[in-house]
């Protein structure tokens, strides 16, 4: 049994005066520990609903979540709020994309780590404050003891993301969700933030759910990738072979869309046409159908299901043919 | 104005569009009560030199708060720069006041990130068009502004229907359309796009930088795309230039650029781009720089690189500040030691991270007024 275990979890919005929204629609997957699952996709296609559904920090009045998100045995959507809470600051550790809205603006970065340390792990005074300058230095925050004592808004992005890091670690969770941890920050101070994250998982074993829209991203650090579109996992497979022949019409179109640092110029993109304003409710057929190329009658009429395709998980009436999937890295 | 009349204000070759000269942009940083005490300046850009030439795109690149925007606004003179030369043409862009830069405007266009916010939410696309045509007196009659509205918005691949709907109607990627075919209404010559792809989703994005290819090929422009976006910049780009801290480091072909970045910061920034392939993720090395981007209030002596920089050596690199100089033909660097660099006669070493203060000012000081300094300076 995984470390977790998400099964066809489903979040509905439902405002007074408007349609039902699915935002994310029979989501599964499992993660172990020491091992890196990602959720990739473009915005809009759920991936942050998902990691605050399992966190339960999803708002309390107008959704309705269904499924199950099974963490060590226990249903984490069945748990109580105060339950939920504790289990945040013990087991479950998680980092956001704008890290000044989850540290809190008027108590010092120190205050924040060791409050973390005394609650969860019962360390006290100095023992707790030489924990948090500990952890502030093995997160890369130069001069940590004097950090220890200055504000969120003191600090730039990358210390901001570094300090969540700390604090996430401070409680040493089995599991961490990091939804879009890099995305607000430069390039160089992404690789930093990322060597850390795989550090992380490689020493101690956490388990990692990295979230992001950057393929690049997950070709370095997940070991599986779930793709979703439109609320969907609609393919599922071990980085190499994602990377290596992506059989979805999406997936595919995804990669053929990014422009390679390693590609030579002149190289034409072949986007993906329209957007994610041109998307059908899956109920009526294939969610991408406007836009995928690959389409065929079927799309428009019955859902595609998750099927098992090789290693890998497709959700696909006519997937893109293994012999043309095949791409040449631009080596 | 022709350029007759401003003949012999500086020489030039035919095919240089912008010469920039120097160019210094500092912001004053103001404090006490009223604001009224000027107690340092950011220092946005801080002394560039580059041509962009007619017909090819020019990509500007570089991390958050290096100057990349502040100077795409100091050429367009949207900010006045303190110091320094910006060339279109024979014309000398700081002697312009008026109505001659009023006119001289409707030559370089500027696309912004956020197509949303830069577009009038009031307005139908047909009026926020026509404005543009309408103040440089292009919209001559009611039919030839229709057919050009029409060709403009066939051009960008947008229905026609489009005219009477307003921007809120639109995709992100749509209403990027719009921004551009407003530029392209009054023919300009130049285009300075500034992260005219980041806020789009990938699918969007790469339909975004193919209409930006194909119209430069229609239309004949001159770009100068400014983004962080390396791997973005390298695809549209003839020619790079890598920002740190207000100044070039270097300068190449794009292709040249990434077979042989010659300046330590480029060497670290190519490597720190992820490229979505496993392969090559697993095999190559990472230059992982440490600590933050200085403060551009409190720009580092001599290299400024030097506080991050691997290579570092004991003399010169603090001490003077390296010019941008020509390496090979083409290839410009700033860097005391690219030689040695690149022959491996010197060999990169263990940074430490220094600690940044942010704008120079130590937050243990007591801020006077608003909490944050940007705030103060915007
Ligand atoms: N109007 C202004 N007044 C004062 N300082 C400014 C002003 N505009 C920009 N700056 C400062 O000048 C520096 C350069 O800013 P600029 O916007 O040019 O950077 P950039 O390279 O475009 O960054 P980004 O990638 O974040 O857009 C920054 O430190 C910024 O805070
Ligand atoms: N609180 C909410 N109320 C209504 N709709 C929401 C809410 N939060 C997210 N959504 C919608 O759910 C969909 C998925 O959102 P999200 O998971 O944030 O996407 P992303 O994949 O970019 O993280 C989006 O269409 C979004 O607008
Ligand atoms: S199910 Fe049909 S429309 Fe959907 S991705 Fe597959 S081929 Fe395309
Ligand atoms: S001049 Fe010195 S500090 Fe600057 S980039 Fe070259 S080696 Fe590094
Ligand atoms: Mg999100
Ligand atoms: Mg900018």
């Amino acid at each position: 049994m995984a470390l977790l275990e998400v099964r066809d979890l489903s979040v509905v919005f439902q405002r007074k005066g408007e349609k039902p929204f699915t935002a994310v629609d029979g989501v599964s997957f499992d993660v172990d520990p020491g091992q890196t699952v990602g959720l990739v996709g473009e915005s809009g296609c759920g991936k942050s609903v998902t990691s605050l559904a399992i966190m339960g920090l999803l708002p309390r009045r107008g959704n309705r979540v269904g499924g199950t998100a099974t963490f060590e045995g226990t249903n984490l959507l069945s748990l109580s709020d105060n339950q939920m809470r504790e289990r945040r600051g013990r087991d479950l550790g998680m980092v956001f994309q704008d890290p000044l809205s989850s540290l809190n603006p008027v108590i010092s970065i120190g205050l924040q780590v060791t409050e973390v340390l005394q609650r969860h792990r019962g360390m006290k005074g100095d023992a707790a404050k030489r924990k948090a300058a500990e952890l502030l230095d093995k997160v890369g925050i130069p001069d940590p003891t004097r950090r220890l004592s200055e504000y969120p808004h003191q600090l730039s992005g990358g210390m901001r993301q570094r300090a969540l890091i700390a604090i996430a670690l401070a409680c040493a969770p089995r599991l961490l969700i990091a939804d879009e941890p890099t995305t607000a920050l430069d390039v160089t101070i992404q690789a930093q933030i990322l060597s850390l994250l795989k550090e992380l998982v490689t020493d101690t074993g956490t388990a990692l759910v990295m979230i992001t829209h950057d393929l690049g991203v997950v070709a370095g650090l997940c070991d599986e990738v779930n793709v979703l579109y439109g609320g969907k996992i609609v393919e599922r497979a071990e980085r190499h072979a994602l990377f290596n022949h992506a059989r979805h019409p999406y997936t595919h179109g995804l990669l053929g869309s990014i422009p390679r640092l390693d590609a030579p110029k002149g190289e034409k993109l072949v986007p993906i046409k329209g957007s994610v304003s041109d998307n059908i409710p899956w109920d009526n057929g294939c969610a991408f159908a406007p836009r995928c190329p690959n389409a065929i009658d079927d799309c428009r009429q019955t859902m595609p299901v998750l099927e098992t395709d090789g290693p890998g998980q497709l959700r696909c009436h006519n997937p893109v043919e293994l012999a043309d999937a095949v791409r040449e890295g631009a080596r | 104005m022709t350029t007759a009349e401003s003949a012999g204000t500086q020489e030039s070759t035919v095919d240089t569009l912008v010469s920039i000269q120097d160019l210094k942009v500092h912001f004053p940083i103001k404090r006490g009560v009223v604001l009224d005490r000027t107690v340092g300046y950011v220092y946005a850009v801080d002394g560039v030199t580059l041509e962009v030439k007619r017909g090819e795109t020019y990509g500007l690149v570089g991390e958050s708060g290096c100057g990349k925007t502040t100077l795409g606004r100091g050429l367009l003179r949207l900010v006045e720069p303190t110091s320094g030369h910006a060339w279109f043409e024979d014309v000398d862009l700081a002697t312009l006041k008026g109505e001659r830069l009023r006119k001289m405007r409707r030559r370089m266009q500027m696309v912004f990130q956020d197509p949303l916010s830069s577009l009038d939410p009031r307005q139908s696309v047909e009026s926020i068009l026509v404005e543009g045509m309408r103040a440089h007196d292009l919209d001559k009659s009611k039919e030839s502004t229709r057919r050009r509205l029409l060709e403009l918005l066939d051009a960008v691949g947008l229905p026609s229907t489009s005219l009477r709907k307003y921007p809120h109607e639109f995709s992100g990627g749509q209403r990027q359309r719009i921004g551009i075919a407003r530029a392209l209404t009054v023919e300009p010559d130049l285009i300075v796009a500034d992260e005219p792809v980041s806020a789009l989703d990938v699918s969007v994005q790469a339909q975004v930088i193919n209409l930006l290819e194909d119209l430069q090929n229609e239309f004949g422009l001159t770009y100068l795309v400014i983004a962080h976006d390396l791997a973005v910049v390298r695809h549209i780009s003839d020619r790079v230039g890598v920002m740190y801290l207000g100044g070039l480091v270097e300068e190449a072909t794009s292709d040249a650029l990434y077979a042989e970045p010659l300046h330590p910061y480029t060497r670290a920034l190519l490597s720190a781009v992820p490229v979505p392939d496993p392969e090559v993720e697993d095999a190559r090395e990472r230059i992982l720089l440490a600590g933050d981007l200085p403060s551009p209030a409190n720009p580092p002596t001599g290299c400024r690189f030097h506080t991050r920089c691997p290579w570092k050596q004991e003399e010169l690199c603090d001490t003077d500040r390296p010019e941008l100089r020509e390496f090979r033909p083409g290839h410009r660097v700033a860097c005391h030691y690219a030689e040695d660099i690149l022959a491996g006669r010197i060999q990169p070493h263990e940074v430490r991270a220094e600690l940044v203060e942010e704008h120079g000012i130590s937050p243990d000081m007591p801020l006077v007024g608003p909490a944050s300094v940007t705030e103060v300076l915007e």
